[in-house]
């Protein structure tokens, strides 16, 4: 009799003992990683106050009005109006036109200069690289301000530059077309040089035989180059593609320091466009819409972009 | 010597992209020492002038530069120390530690690294308007002291820390945060550095914020003061371009003494990730 009530008893006892010995090591462990909620806590109250809580409120506010100090609900009309504003298609034509033209221009050059100065015969290779790398230590503010009093029309050092080759001085900064030159020239300068480091210590990364084992084969320099080079350089290439255009489509601090967004908004952004109508006229509603409109391309771009690289063999 | 020779139109391409890398950069200096009819004058000045001296005094005159400069160091370095101590320390809790709602946290890390900050300035600006830090450093400081990017930075340095290390740090009765300090912190010591870096930069640099929060002289930060001289009705453009060389020449030394630090600080995992 004890024995049939004991005997099945024994290993439900022994699973009850197992399942409480196994809730004690968790219970234990989730007490050994309990201090890691104090080390991500700072960041962690910074994130939900200053990230969290104004993404939120930037959001709601894309859907109201405000204005005299009245908040109301107007559903999509701020949206509708991003639609309709000829500022806007302004702001994102100028932007789309640096994005296809500066972009790739830049990314071809820096992988150009990346290619050479990783040969090991290419004398003054660090020095090189240093000078080419120095334009990114500016602050942006700064090399601006240059490029504005370097590029103005009357005694501007471009334009002497231009005199002494006999050629007549350009209206940088106050026709439309060249304001536009001139501001992918100056992002161009600032940028080149940065993204040619990454590309570079991407280059470093590939492993020597692979060369070897190409020229052995028979490969040419050009060879070499597109099918072995570029093709393992797709990540970085990548990475300095989506950067770029991010900051491409971020721009501010460039185009409000040479023309202000001007002549006639040929070099108005989003971003500048955004404080515009936000910090200038108080339209916070309307800012907001437009913030969010950048949100949404960044994103949609980056998706394309991590796409086009992941499809190509 | 021959290969060299028939490498010459190659030499000459590298020399001529290393000639349009400098020109800005030795035309701000030589800009710097002249007055702003010499440097629109025809021809330009070659060579740095004389007036220097005038153009500094000039400049803390009309803009009260030191301040300014004071303001820029002041604001870059209490930023940048609590910055990076928050990034070391969100980092090491997100690589060494299993708790709940971790993955969150660190989906949520990424998450802020790919939304682009202009988001913000709206909502942050109703924020420091209402508890009334307009004008104020703290302003500057406080909303961005979490900086996604450095968190990730630190937790991938944290990641290859062995474990076994914090393990006998903890039997030897080490607090978790002494652990942290002593033990472990230590070992990241390159990527803090290129970190502290990065974080300085990225103060130093920055001027839409600034630009939107101060708003009286003796606040002002290096990129907001050069804004507003040009706003001025006569732009003294010989001052501006020395202001211009005063505001990069911190970053060029500090590039010049840690080309290292500071170059994986501005990639930052670029090629790892």
């Amino acid at each position: 009799m004890t024995t049939t009530l004991t005997r099945p008893s024994e290993p439900k006892e022994g699973r009850a003992t197992a399942r409480a010995a196994a809730a004690r090591a968790t219970r234990r462990a989730a007490r050994r990683h309990r201090p890691g909620y104090f080390f991500i806590l700072p960041a962690l109250a910074l994130f939900a106050l200053f990230f969290i809580y104004p993404l939120v409120s930037s959001f709601i506010q894309s859907f109201q009005s405000i204005s005299g100090g009245e908040t109301s609900w107007v559903g999509l009309a701020q949206y509708q109006r991003l639609f309709e504003d000829p500022l806007v298609a302004q702001s994102l034509f100028n932007v789309f036109l640096i994005l296809v033209i500066q972009v790739p221009l830049m990314v071809c050059i820096a992988i150009g200069l990346a290619y050479i100065l990783n040969q090991s015969w290419v004398r003054f290779r660090t020095g090189f690289r240093a000078i080419y790398f120095l334009p990114a230590v500016t602050t942006l503010v700064a090399y601006s301000l240059v490029f504005r009093v370097m590029l103005a029309t009357d005694g501007g050092a471009a334009n002497q530059m231009l005199g002494m080759i006999g050629m007549d001085p350009i209206d940088w900064l106050n026709s439309e077309g060249w304001a536009r030159v001139a501001l992918i020239a100056s992002i161009t300068w600032r940028w080149t040089g940065y993204n040619m480091i990454i590309i570079l210590a991407g280059l470093q990364a590939i492993p020597a035989e692979q060369y070897e084992a190409a020229r052995i084969d028979g490969a040419g320099r050009w060879a070499i180059f597109s099918r072995i080079v570029v093709p393992q350089l797709r990540p970085v290439i990548l990475f300095s593609s989506i950067t770029s255009t991010i900051g491409a489509l971020q721009l501010f601090d460039e185009n409000f320091i040479l023309t202000g967004g001007g002549p006639n908004n040929a070099t108005l952004t989003p971003v500048l466009y955004l404080y515009k109508v936000g910090f200038q006229q108080f339209d916070f509603g309307y800012a907001s819409a437009i913030a969010w409109l950048v949100v949404a391309i960044i994103a949609v771009i980056s998706v394309i972009q991590f796409r086009i690289m992941r499809d190509k063999p | 010597m021959m290969q060299t020779l028939r490498r010459s139109p190659l030499y000459l391409l590298l020399v001529l992209g290393a000639v349009a890398s400098l020109v800005p950069f030795l035309w701000m200096v030589i800009a710097s020492t002249h007055t702003t009819a010499a440097i629109f004058a025809t021809p330009m000045p070659f060579l740095p002038g004389g007036e220097l001296w005038n153009n500094l005094a000039r400049l803390q005159e009309e803009t009260g530069f030191a301040r300014v400069m004071l303001n820029s160091v002041l604001v870059a370095t209490i930023y940048t120390a609590f910055s990076c101590i928050v990034s070391a320390m969100c980092g090491y809790g997100l690589a060494k530690y299993r708790f709940r709602g971790r993955g969150i946290m660190l989906g949520g890390v990424l998450l802020t690294m790919m939304i682009p900050g202009q988001v913000l300035l709206v909502p942050l600006f109703q924020m420091m308007a209402s508890v009334g830090w307009i004008n104020s450093f703290q302003a500057l400081i406080l909303p961005f002291l979490a900086n996604a990017f450095g968190i990730f930075l630190m937790r991938q340095a944290f990641l290859d820390f062995p474990d076994s290390l914090i393990e006998s740090a903890r039997i030897d009765g080490a607090s978790e945060i002494k652990t942290f300090y002593r033990i472990v912190l230590p070992v990241a010591r390159p990527q803090l550095a290129a970190l502290v870096i990065y974080t300085f930069i990225s103060q130093w640099n920055s001027f839409i914020w600034p630009l939107l929060m101060l708003n009286s002289e003796e606040k002002y930060t290096l990129p907001v003061a050069l804004n507003t001289m040009v706003g001025l009705s006569r732009v003294d453009y010989s001052g501006l371009m020395l202001g211009s060389l005063l505001a990069t020449l911190p970053l060029l030394i500090v590039f010049l003494l840690f080309q290292k630090q500071f170059i994986s600080g501005l990639m930052g995992g670029a090629v790892k990730g």
